[in-house]
């Protein structure tokens, strides 16, 4: 009879999958964080130069149209953080690997503050261009969903006492949530909403000029690094509690001690 | 140069509430996340090192006891 041994895989050393080991990734994302974050600031600066100083007044809408720059930037990140997080959350539940449950966890509060800033912008915009704070309309209901399905996830992943159950729930919550994130998307295309459609498509040319575009833009790449930035920051804490049984952490620590 | 004076910049055209209003909270969620998960990975550690501390305190406690 022959016998058969069970191999782990190992990836080649140089193969980027090693960084799906906790080990190696807590180094990089030490390393990583700080560029994306000094890119966030760049771009914020020249983001807001171009939205205050450059982007001429709306036609239509005098001054009050320069909150788009935070607003925009903000509802997209919310959208495209979530679909995120169910991606690695289907990774996780495909391949089993810890650090892509760890990855999503990371993103849910960056997620959850941006969603919430593109609520509250939304509100300061829409009381003196539609006359009201809140309306019941599609597109707002749904990115209100969209808060409470970040806060669900959190609270669930948090209450959860054992990790691999906590992981699994908090996946299931972000693949059952993403449905949410096409709705809030085509909302003001399949309802009509008191929200306005979409002012920049992939389909057709964008409906705002140049500079006001140029400056949207910029804001929302600044907001992608900044999103990327803060994740790696986060996901080493995790990983640091995640893994505090194992001997690397423990050097890590030892090596600590002494700089706190 | 869209603005006139800072006082105008700083009106937005009567609508100064609004537009600051949204920047001012943006601004305040971004740098209080920035220091929250700062603070986090070092407090992480300082939690660690104690628990080390005292499970370590424990399993010499016991040898110690063991040994009377």
């Amino acid at each position: 009879m022959k016998e058969t041994t069970i191999d782990t895989p190992r990836p080649e050393p140089r193969s980027l999958l090693r960084f799906a080991a906790p080990q190696q990734f807590y180094p990089l994302a030490g390393r990583l964080a700080p560029w994306f974050a000094a890119v966030a600031a760049i771009l914020s600066v020249a983001g807001l130069w171009l939205a205050f100083f450059v982007a001429p007044t709306d036609a239509q809408q005098g001054e009050v149209y320069r909150v788009i720059f935070v607003h925009v930037p903000a509802a997209w990140m919310s959208m495209f953080i979530y679909l995120v997080m169910a991606f690695w959350s289907v990774v996780g539940l495909v391949m089993n690997t810890r650090l892509s449950f760890l990855m999503s966890r990371a993103l849910a509060p960056t997620g959850a503050m941006f969603c919430f800033v593109a609520l509250w912008t939304g509100a300061l915009w829409g009381k003196p261009t539609w006359g009201a704070y809140w309306v019941w309309d599609a597109r707002l209901t749904s990115q209100l969903l969209l808060l409470f399905l970040y806060l669900g996830f959190m609270a669930l992943t948090a209450a959860i006492e054992d990790p691999r159950r906590a992981d699994r729930a908090g996946a299931i919550i972000a693949l059952v949530g993403a449905v949410n994130v096409p709705i809030i998307y085509f909302s003001v295309k399949w309802w009509n909403t008191l929200h306005q459609g979409a002012s920049v498509s992939v389909s057709k040319a964008p409906s705002m000029a140049a500079t006001m575009l140029a400056g949207m833009l910029v804001m929302a790449l600044a907001a992608w690094a900044y999103s990327i930035a803060v994740a790696l920051w986060r996901v080493r804490a995790l990983i640091l509690e995640r893994e505090r049984h194992t001997e690397w952490v423990g050097a890590e620590l030892t090596a600590q001690e002494g700089r706190l | 140069m869209q603005w006139d004076s800072w006082s105008a910049f700083w009106e937005m055209g009567g609508a100064g509430a609004f537009v600051w209003g949204s920047y001012a909270v943006t601004a305040v969620l971004v740098i209080v996340e920035l220091v929250m998960v700062l603070r986090r990975r070092k407090e992480t550690v300082r939690r660690l090192l104690r628990l080390r501390r005292v499970t370590a305190g424990q399993e010499s406690g016991r040898r110690s006891y063991d040994r009377l």
